[in-house]
């Protein structure tokens, strides 16, 4: 019974909650106990909270006995990167200085989960941070992909899209700076949305650079991550940079498909540099979506072979302020020291990784005097250039296609030396994040060789998250859906 | 663009990070190449170019009203404080 | 070559604490004081996740201080974080302006010496205040940190260097004072820190164009304070360059006990604070409507009403700058003025009582306008009685003290304690005889030419009649019985 029931989607599941042929309590204990399975071998999960879980699922079956379901994700077990804060529950984005932190405040994601009534699992693995694209920046150990437990689930999302695609839980939450979302999405066979910047709240959400940040939903079909993108977007008005623009329904128009809309092709996405059984699947994704209807079109974003550079400014220079805070003094890690001095430098050396310690000094320097214009001030230029790009992209074509990633999932230990090269792994993804756009990665089969899974990269216009679910459905149903990870 | 040990102490000493000389000599040399890579947004003409500082304009976003509201009382602010003294974060001796 | 070969330029940064009741970024309260870490929030106490959402009522005081000192105000002005570590900045920056600060320009008259000069504003800006170290806290040494004032408002009114000695400084000081306190945007505390300034001070040689190399002098939490930081600090340079060194630049403590300042240990190492514009919050936007709709609540400002004052009701201009130093003050006079007349002999004899009696009994009760109980018109009919001749002069202020202390009318007071005046003729000449008859060896005198015994005659007769007698009355008898 228990991995059938692994077996159903979000929705299916929902619908089965509803109808009472299971309950929330049967759900959370096959996902407590797959977690129990398979976290020896994927360090998905940092955390897990069992006890909190199945009294949530206690309280969702009374509602649900009741006829009094809150909505779609009332009793659904879903699980959370520990960059959001949960009140009372340890929160560490990864990071040995923020170890045994327990947050009073839950992120407004989270609230916003709970009023839904979900079940939340536990939080998940992630870069220190959000600062990588492997999930081997973790302070605490890495996470592995379950297609193949010797590559890396992408990152810093890591553990959302590992936890998902191994049916740990029926949906998770990711947050997405640079392709922290999409690329393990990608890399796990899962779909994974970074949803235009502002369209959900960054309350709570611990901030690595705080001008491209968006959490957004990982999950295992498109429809699945449009009922939790729907569930979490929104105006808060304790995040003052979250949009009022109306939320739209995403659900409506999912099924109908993709004749009328053009795709734009962008010439630098497919050139040389992509792994060419990436380039070939991506091909055939595009060919499903032409056969379903849809018009391709060339377009180009001739500053997009940019944007890593941009991005290497802009986000440590925000990063290298944004980590500031941790000093040792409210919260958090505190090296015993005899002057001040000595404590911030001991407890920050102490408390961070390499990663957020190359970031600190790389922001610091971008900003510091006589560089800011050379640097930081050009980067966010240069921003503007990519975004120009887009918008007149927009102007001939719905969304703009391509890969995810230039390669599947890479080998752990494959990239850790060599920052530079792992900061190329989002080259295709970064473009979005600088440029405040939506954009999605669905799953589009198997590399030919590898036999681990490629993403469709989907871009689309400001607060246009309904027309990339409608893309992407079309994906998914003209390729069909991707099996589960082997043992899964 | 190479960054040298002296520009790498200065910047740790501006971020408050104390790092061992293992590792301001590895920051020196990745610090420098990412620099150089940078380095090709040199490329483009940027003159009259606005930056991009704000994903949002700033128009049509509704202030707070001026009201108190509930904060957290002081035990549970100081609830994970390292160090404290009576209600106050405790830190070694500060010397204006 | 000495010290009056030099001359004195310096500008002043004030912080102004904006009067609101929730702080800039978060809904924490403002109150002063309040045990530590008491008025804090996920947002003022910087922890991570946290985000600013920016108060209404600061931008609305930014702009109405903006528009009062003459300032452009800046259409899109934007915020900007001030990078540095400091145990009572929790979040390692302030959220401060930096490149486009919300107001530019303007400037605050004063009166220094009869003279009127206007001193430059260079900018305005809005920033969060810091928290507060607290040293000693234990037997260790260790020192405190209280977030209460963290993110509290403010508004930095920076000056030009034009001001050119302490008397300048402190006239600028207490112009602009005025002027927060009369616009309601600051209740002008320097002691509790809600108003307090920074002071640029560099000399030079007369005649030099250059501006020599400046010391920002901080902790002057009075106008007392800031006279003799200033008049210190000038000596300090000029000594310098006298024994032919150099005034380094540096950031010095004003301290208060030796009346000198010294160098800032803390403030030693070279400063970068890496300011860019604040990811978390839009752009400032004030829209021209916002704008014409505080420039319409804008109230007449102490200086124009001052002037104002003395055009009208011919006041002398020293009574009229007393007056509007305080804006309840100038509205309890305006209103006094309603009930007493505006022909200047009459409001000449108001502001007398104003700036005289008034002021005393306020002074000594310690009570601001608002917690008098004498009301505007208890004054005017305190001077309608005068002028009647109903009460003299002491009797008027025993009437004044009991209204000021009871808030009873002066017509009541008077009756109930029977401080009305003696007028008539008879009753007074009664007295006068009998004072007369009393003191035959100073009659004599007075008749042999020592007319400064007038004054003796008056007081007895006054003492006998308990100060009630009217004056002009007494003075008449006197003068007619003595001369026969």
């Amino acid at each position: 019974m228990s991995s059938d029931l692994l077996r159903l989607d979000l929705r299916a599941l929902s619908e089965a909650l509803t109808a009472r042929k299971v309950s929330s309590r049967e759900a959370t204990e096959a996902a407590l106990a797959r977690i129990r399975e398979s976290e020896g071998r994927l360090g998905a999960f940092l955390r897990v909270t069992p006890e909190e879980a199945l009294a949530a699922a206690r309280a969702s079956d009374e509602r649900a006995a009741g006829g009094r379901r809150l909505g779609p994700l009332d009793g659904v077990p879903l699980a959370l990167k520990d960059i959001l804060l949960t009140e009372g529950v340890e929160t560490t984005a990864g990071s040995r200085i923020l170890e045994g932190w327990l947050p009073p405040y839950d992120a407004a994601v989270v609230e916003r989960l709970r009023s839904a009534g979900a079940v939340l699992l536990g939080k998940l693995n992630m870069d220190e941070f959000a600062m990588g694209s492997s999930t081997e920046n973790s302070a605490f150990g890495p996470c592995h992909n379950p297609w193949d437990l010797a590559r890396t689930p992408g990152g810093s999302s890591g553990g959302s899209a590992a936890a998902v695609a191994a049916r740990q839980a029926w949906g998770a939450l990711g947050t997405d700076t640079g392709g922290s979302i999409r690329e393990p999405a990608s890399f796990c066979g899962v779909v994974g949305l970074k949803p235009t910047y502002g369209r959900v709240s960054r309350y709570g959400v611990i901030a690595f650079a705080s001008s491209l940040d968006q959490v957004g939903p990982l999950a295992r079909t498109v429809g699945d991550a449009a009922v939790l993108l729907q569930a979490i977007a929104g105006r808060d008005e304790r995040d003052m940079t979250s949009s009022p623009a109306p939320v739209g329904d995403y659900l409506a128009g999912l099924e109908e498909g993709v004749r009328g809309l053009t795709v734009g092709v962008p010439g630098e996405w497919l050139g040389g540099g992509v792994d060419a059984g990436v380039a070939a699947r991506v091909r055939e994704a595009l060919a499903a979506l032409e056969r379903a209807g849809a018009r391709l079109r060339e377009v180009s974003l001739p500053h997009s072979r940019y944007g890593v550079a941009a991005y290497y400014l802009v986000a440590p220079a925000e990063a290298s302020s944004n980590l500031a805070r941790y000093d040792g003094v409210r919260f958090g890690l505190r090296s015993p020291a005899k002057g001040l001095a000595e404590m911030y430098g001991e407890t920050r050396s102490r408390g961070f990784g390499p990663e957020p310690k190359r970031r600190i000094m790389l922001g610091t320097y971008a900003l510091s005097a006589g560089y800011y214009d050379a640097y930081y001030l050009r980067a966010q230029k240069v921003r503007t250039l990519v975004r120009r790009d887009f918008d007149a992209a927009f102007e001939s074509c719905d969304v703009v296609a391509g890969p995810v990633a230039p390669t599947v999932a890479f080998r752990l230990g494959e990239k850790v030396d060599d920052p530079l090269q792992m900061y190329l792994a989002d080259v295709f993804t970064i473009g979005a994040n600088l440029a405040a756009l939506p954009a999605l990665s669905v799953p589009c089969g198997l590399h030919p060789g590898e036999r681990v899974p490629v993403g469709l990269h989907l871009v689309g216009r400001p607060f246009d998250e309904a027309t990339l679910f409608r893309a992407a459905r079309a994906v998914e149903r003209e390729l069909g859906p991707l099996p589960p990870p082997p043992g899964y | 663009m190479a960054l040298s040990l002296e520009d790498v102490r200065r910047i740790a000493s501006l971020a408050r990070l104390q790092l061992s000389p293992e590792e301001e000599r590895v920051f020196a040399g990745q610090l420098s190449a990412i620099l150089d890579y940078v380095r090709q947004l040199e490329e483009l003409d940027v003159s009259g170019v606005e930056p991009m500082t704000h994903a949002l304009a700033g128009e049509g976003v509704p202030l707070r009203p001026d009201e108190v509201r509930p904060g957290l009382p002081p035990e549970r602010a100081l609830a994970a404080a390292p160090a404290r003294e009576g209600t106050c974060f405790k830190v070694p001796r500060i010397i204006e | 070559m000495d010290a009056s070969d030099f001359e004195v330029v310096m500008g002043l940064e004030v912080h102004a604490q904006l009067l609101t009741r929730s702080k800039v970024f978060c809904g924490c309260s403002t109150a002063f004081g309040g045990e530590p870490n008491s008025h804090v929030c996920p947002v003022c106490l910087g922890l991570p996740g946290a985000l600013p959402s920016l108060n209404a009522r600061v931008v609305e005081l930014a702009v109405r201080t903006g528009l009062a000192l003459g300032c452009a105000v800046r259409e899109r002005s934007v915020w900007a974080r001030k990078n540095y570590f400091y145990p009572d900045l929790p979040k390692g920056y302030q959220i401060s302006q930096y490149e486009l600060p919300i107001c530019e320009g303007g400037g605050v008259e004063i009166t220094v010496g009869g003279a009127d000069r206007r001193i430059r504003l260079t900018r305005i800006h809005m920033e969060e205040d810091a928290g507060k170290n607290l040293h000693q806290i234990s037997p260790d040494g260790s020192s405190g940190v209280d977030l209460n004032r963290a993110g509290v408002p403010l508004l930095e009114i920076v000056s030009e260097p034009d001001l050119r000695s302490a008397d300048e400084a402190v006239e600028y000081l207490k112009a602009l004072r005025s002027v927060l306190m009369w616009l309601g945007v600051n209740d002008g505390n320097l002691e509790e820190g809600s108003f307090r300034c920074d002071a640029n001070v560099s000399v030079r040689r007369k005649g030099e164009t250059r501006l020599g190399t400046r010391c920002e002098i901080k902790n002057m939490n009075s106008f007392r304070f800031l006279r003799q930081a200033v008049e210190y600090e000038v000596r300090r340079q000029v000594e310098i360059v006298l024994g032919g060194g150099k005034v380094e630049q540096e950031t010095r403590l004003f301290d208060p006990a030796r009346g000198e300042t010294r160098a800032m240990r803390s403030k030693e190492e070279a400063h970068d604070y890496r300011y860019f514009p604040e990811p978390d919050l839009p752009p400032v936007v004030v829209s021209p409507a916002l704008v014409e709709e505080v420039r319409r609540s804008l109230p007449e400002l102490p200086r124009a009403r001052a002037r104002r004052w003395q055009a009208e009701l011919g006041l002398p201009a020293a009574d009229a700058a007393l007056l509007v130093a305080d804006r309840e003050v100038a509205a309890f006079f305006e209103e006094a003025l309603q009930g007493h007349g505006r022909a200047p002999e009459a409001a000449r004899k108001l502001a007398n009582w104003m700036n005289g009696e008034v002021a005393r009994l306020a002074n000594e009760s310690g009570l601001a306008p608002a917690a008098w109980k004498l009301r505007p018109a208890h004054l005017a009919e305190l001077l309608r009685l005068l002028d009647a001749g109903t009460l003299g002069g002491p009797g008027a202020k025993q009437a004044l003290e009991e209204s000021f202390r009871t808030g009873a009318a002066p017509a009541d007071v008077v009756r109930e304690r029977g401080l009305a005046q003696v007028s008539d003729e008879a009753a007074i000449e009664a007295v006068v005889d009998r004072v007369l008859a009393a003191s035959p060896a100073e009659v004599e005198r007075y008749r042999g030419g020592n007319r400064k015994l007038m004054g003796f005659f008056v007081g007895q007769v006054m003492k006998e009649m308990k100060g009630k007698g009217n004056p002009t009355l007494v003075n008449a008898l006197l003068s007619r019985k003595l001369g026969a």
